[in-house]
């Protein structure tokens, strides 16, 4: 067999490029690759110093650290009033997610299945929150959850995300649950089974990759956001991002110790990436989009 | 157009395939006429498929060759060998007109304007799209756009063949039969080689001159619908031909007739193979005689049921432990106590290992 | 779907309800009774119809921090929605150790405190300890993000298409997965070039998430402030202060309640207008897509 044999004239075309391109690298792959490089490195150097001394860092730079230190990661760990910066966090980014969740999954039901008074209007007014600058609710909030008590609590940074929070998980719930075909609610009704055993045995099993989608986008948001949350806490519930930017306004600038709380926040977002990788790529493509 | 030639070819998707089965496409020579229309008949998972994928060049086989007009296009692209392909839902291109998405092939082969123009319109004359051409192609319902998809193949005047895969899956079925009947129109007029794949019996008997029926990766039996129907070369095709397909009954061979369950049925002048294997007797509800015990040749059975279709009937009687069923006139009688059926000669298939022997 | 009318339904919305009551109505409320109000000490408050407003409209430096504002939106969408789309076409696809590897780096940008952006940069750009300052340095640059607004604006743009265009590009990707086999298959048997499949085939069947992406980008843009205000803190002087920026400053930083509510109410429906516009213009362009 030889491709000579096929640019005879003819019924048959000859072919315009016989080569195959598939083993040279695209240009396309080289656009993607410079991206990545030119995403990782910030990230990289902000990893390198944390490993460094203050000495070193000052005295001139050196693409990895030649007298490596743990030093600024044990402060972190060892000191409370960092440490407590990110256990807040965590505290109220999981308690947003929670509520998020909770209250938005009937929220979407009742969207996906039923036509009621108002239903376009609200879903419409939820999405509009979206588009609410957090800089217009500084003053308002600080004043609300001073008056209601609860200034400085994880719940006041939890409830105050669901502002943005809320809306997004209604939005993307019901995509999901629209994929969902309403005959399976109707066979489980004449089976017998009551709304919540349906929902929660039958119904959520169906939609966990959206359940997944949503709870990842709600921890996102929530886990990013800082103006909201540093304006509602002081001290209890102050969170990592409010501990380093205390730190900055100090003189004498602790600049490894800085790197190293930053590679720290960057963690957690990095190993809930690595767990839900499989459906971000699988939710992308069944859900909203 | 092109003569279409299959050497030895064969896919497997394993990388080292042992079995038969582990061969989408089993091993398979033959040789396909200009111009004709062919269907590639079966149920899920046949291989039909893949062999148009290999006919189109979308798919590589792992072994064998494809030839076109004797020349090996095995490794060809789809573009290289001038194929044009018509998929189970409707391909076009939204943003086009539909003027646009016809001329679109020709355009990208530097066709100049003046032929594009008479190309595209004598195109859209044939499939009746004249007075859609100046529309986005986006909002034409899905049969129209299918004849588009069409369209992009026809445009091409030296296309090679057409290829369907099960084109007119997703079109309501009150407009399949008009669609078919432009498909046969088109075969008709341009003479193109059109390989129509599809799991619908009716669809594969009305389009094609040739129809292939395909099972489990073979290819077992290649012919007219008249002779798919009344020759089939393997009990998969009296199954799956005909409705009700045909009538099988396992049995064993005596001098010059076949024992079912004891019963004899008389086989004469037939050469009986004499090497061992499964053996079945069918025969199609069609040929089926239903006539009075007594009659010469008559095997007495019981009447079960008789289901009446409006233009014929269809009775139901046990022969042994075999249930058969028989098409009869509308007029015809049935009797009641002292029913017998014959079984025509010509019409009575003998099959060892599911394969026809005689 | 069917959908059934019922009217009960409404007690599957109430906790949705009352949560952004809570977080939204209840706020907005209060911002827009400062809005029109003056107040001169704890219970006493007059009412001055619209005279924040006027005071709002009129201020000069509200006008400069728009234009900066819009201008800065503007780049954002016209670098990172052409951008995106590029890197989301170069992404492999199918499920393999690559493309997860691939949609993990992606992602990860998405996923930092935004303080932290501002930090990690402020970190990287200077000439000192980092290591893009100490680059250009070292080849004659004399690049100075804070006392530089060139290099400034520069800085803090590069640093938004370094945060967010992970998004557009996850989003277009997710477009892109959804095409059909068969698409690309036909227009390989058209003949087409891969500008002409790129250009007829993915950029029609993106145009959903790339409304979702111009939508987002715009609004988050629009609202930016964590990010510029730590690298540069909106200077040097006002030229990197956006619109939030200039809020925040008006209503914590001077205690100017009534003005900064009137701005905030301005602010939102800025936002939403200018979000309703672009969603028009994007939706009537191109044909009415099916659902």
């Amino acid at each position: 067999m030889s491709k000579a044999a096929v640019l005879a004239p003819g019924s048959l075309s000859a072919p315009a490029n016989i080569r195959r391109s598939s083993a040279r690298v695209s240009n396309r792959t080289i656009v993607l690759v410079c991206y990545i490089v030119f995403l990782m490195l910030p990230i990289y150097w902000m990893v390198n110093m944390s490993f460094k001394t203050n000495e070193e860092i000052l005295s001139g730079l050196t693409l990895y650290p030649h007298n490596p230190t743990l030093r600024n990661y044990a402060v972190i760990f060892t000191d409370p009033s960092w440490y407590s910066g990110y256990i807040n966090s965590i505290y109220y980014v999981t308690l947003n997610t929670i509520i998020s969740l909770t209250v938005a999954l009937p929220a979407a039901y009742a969207f996906s299945r039923y036509r009621f008074i108002g239903d376009k209007h609200v879903f419409f007014w939820l999405l509009t929150n979206k588009m609410a600058p957090p800089a217009v609710f500084l003053l308002p909030f600080f004043q609300l959850y001073q008056t209601v008590g609860l200034f400085d609590t994880h719940i006041a940074v939890a409830l105050a995300h669901c502002l943005f929070n809320v809306p997004l998980a209604v939005w993307i719930l019901e995509g999901f649950m629209s994929g969902v075909p309403r005959e399976i609610d109707e066979m489980a009704y004449i089976d017998g089974y009551s709304f919540p055993r349906f929902f929660g045995t039958v119904f959520l099993p169906m939609i966990r990759a959206g359940v997944g989608v949503t709870a990842f986008f709600c921890f996102m948001f929530s886990w990013v956001e800082l103006l909201l949350a540093r304006t509602l806490t002081s001290v209890d519930a102050k969170p990592i991002a409010a501990t380093m930017t205390r730190t900055v306004s100090a003189s004498g600038m602790d600049w490894g110790l800085l790197a190293a709380a930053g590679v720290l926040t960057i963690l957690p977002g990095a190993l809930v990436i690595w767990f839900v990788r499989n459906y971000i790529a699988k939710g992308f493509a069944l859900g909203r989009v | 157009m092109a003569t279409i030639q299959f050497d030895n070819l064969g896919h497997s998707y394993h990388p080292h395939p042992s079995r038969p089965e582990d061969y989408a496409l089993r091993r398979l020579s033959q040789e396909w006429e200009d111009g004709k229309a062919y269907a590639l008949l079966g149920p899920s998972g046949c291989g039909k498929s893949t062999l148009l994928n290999i006919i189109s060049g979308l798919l590589v086989p792992s072994e064998g060759r494809v030839l076109f007009d004797g020349l090996d296009v095995t490794r060809c692209t789809p573009e290289e060998r001038n194929i044009a392909q018509v998929f189970q839902f409707p391909v076009i291109y939204d943003t086009m007109t539909v003027y646009e998405n016809l001329a679109f092939p020709l355009r990208n082969r530097k066709v100049p304007a003046a032929d594009v123009d008479r190309r595209v319109r004598q195109v859209a004359e044939a499939l009746d799209l004249t007075a859609d051409l100046k529309k986005r192609a986006q909002r034409l319902t899905p049969d129209a756009k299918q004849k588009i998809s069409m369209g992009r193949g026809l445009v091409r005047s030296d296309v090679a063949a057409i290829l369907f895969d099960e084109p007119l899956t997703v079109i309501d079925p009150h407009t399949k039969w008009i669609l078919r009947r432009k498909l046969r129109q088109i075969h008709e007029e341009y003479r193109l080689t059109m390989i129509y794949v599809t799991h619908d019996q009716v669809e594969a008997l009305t389009f094609a001159d040739k129809v292939a029926v395909m099972y489990e990766g073979a290819m077992v039996q290649l012919g007219t619908p008249q002779e798919l129907f009344e020759n089939p070369q393997h009990t998969f095709v009296g199954y799956f031909i005909g409705s009700p397909g045909i009538n099988l009954m396992p049995c064993t061979l005596g001098n010059d007739h076949a024992l079912v369950d004891g019963i004899p049925i008389p086989l004469p002048d037939r050469a009986v193979p004499a090497v061992g294997g499964k053996f079945e007797l069918g025969i199609r509800p069609e040929f089926l005689e239903l006539t009075r015990s007594g009659n010469a040749g008559a095997i007495p059975v019981q009447v079960t049921g008789v289901d009446d279709l409006g233009t014929s009937k269809l009775a139901t009687v046990r022969l042994g432990s075999h249930t058969l069923k028989a098409r009869l006139s509308e007029e015809q009688e049935i009797p009641a106590l002292d029913a017998a059926i014959r079984f025509p000669t010509r019409w009575t298939k003998l099959y060892r290992d599911s394969h026809l022997v005689g | 779907m069917d959908k059934v009318q019922d009217n009960r339904a409404w007690f599957l919305i109430i906790p949705v309800f009352l949560i952004v009551a809570f977080s939204a109505v209840i706020p907005l409320m209060t911002v827009v009774n400062y809005s029109v109000q003056e107040i001169f000490g704890p219970g006493q408050t007059f009412f001055v119809g619209t005279e924040w407003f006027s005071a709002v409209l009129a201020d000069e430096r509200l006008h400069d921090a728009l234009v900066r504002q819009i201008v800065y939106s503007l780049a954002v969408l016209a670098i990172e929605i052409p951008l995106g789309i590029l890197i989301a076409l170069g992404m492999p696809g199918g499920r393999s150790a690559k493309t997860s590897l691939t949609l993990v780096l992606l992602a990860l940008p998405l996923l930092i405190p935004f303080n932290v952006v501002g930090t990690i940069w402020q970190i990287f750009g200077r000439g000192d300890i980092g290591l893009l300052g100490a680059t250009f340095r070292a080849i004659g640059i004399d690049y100075n993000y804070t006392n530089n607004s060139v290099h400034a604006w520069l800085t803090v743009l590069v640093m938004d298409v370094w945060h967010w265009t992970s998004l557009v590009a996850l989003l277009c990707y997710a477009g892109l997965q959804s095409i059909p086999p068969a698409f690309y298959q036909a227009a390989k048997i058209d003949g087409a070039s891969k500008w002409a499949v790129f250009r007829y085939i993915q950029l029609p069947k993106m145009r959903g998430v790339l409304i979702i992406a111009v939508l987002l980008r715009f609004m988050d843009s629009f609202m930016i402030y964590t990010e510029p205000f730590v690298l540069t803190g909106g200077g040097p002087g006002n030229s990197t202060t956006f619109l939030s920026q200039y809020l925040t400053q008006m209503a914590v930083g001077q205690f100017d309640i009534g003005k900064a509510a009137a701005f905030s109410i301005v602010y939102f429906l800025i936002v939403l207008l200018f979000s309703f516009i672009f969603y028009t213009i994007i939706t009537r362009t191109g044909e009415g897509e099916k659902k």
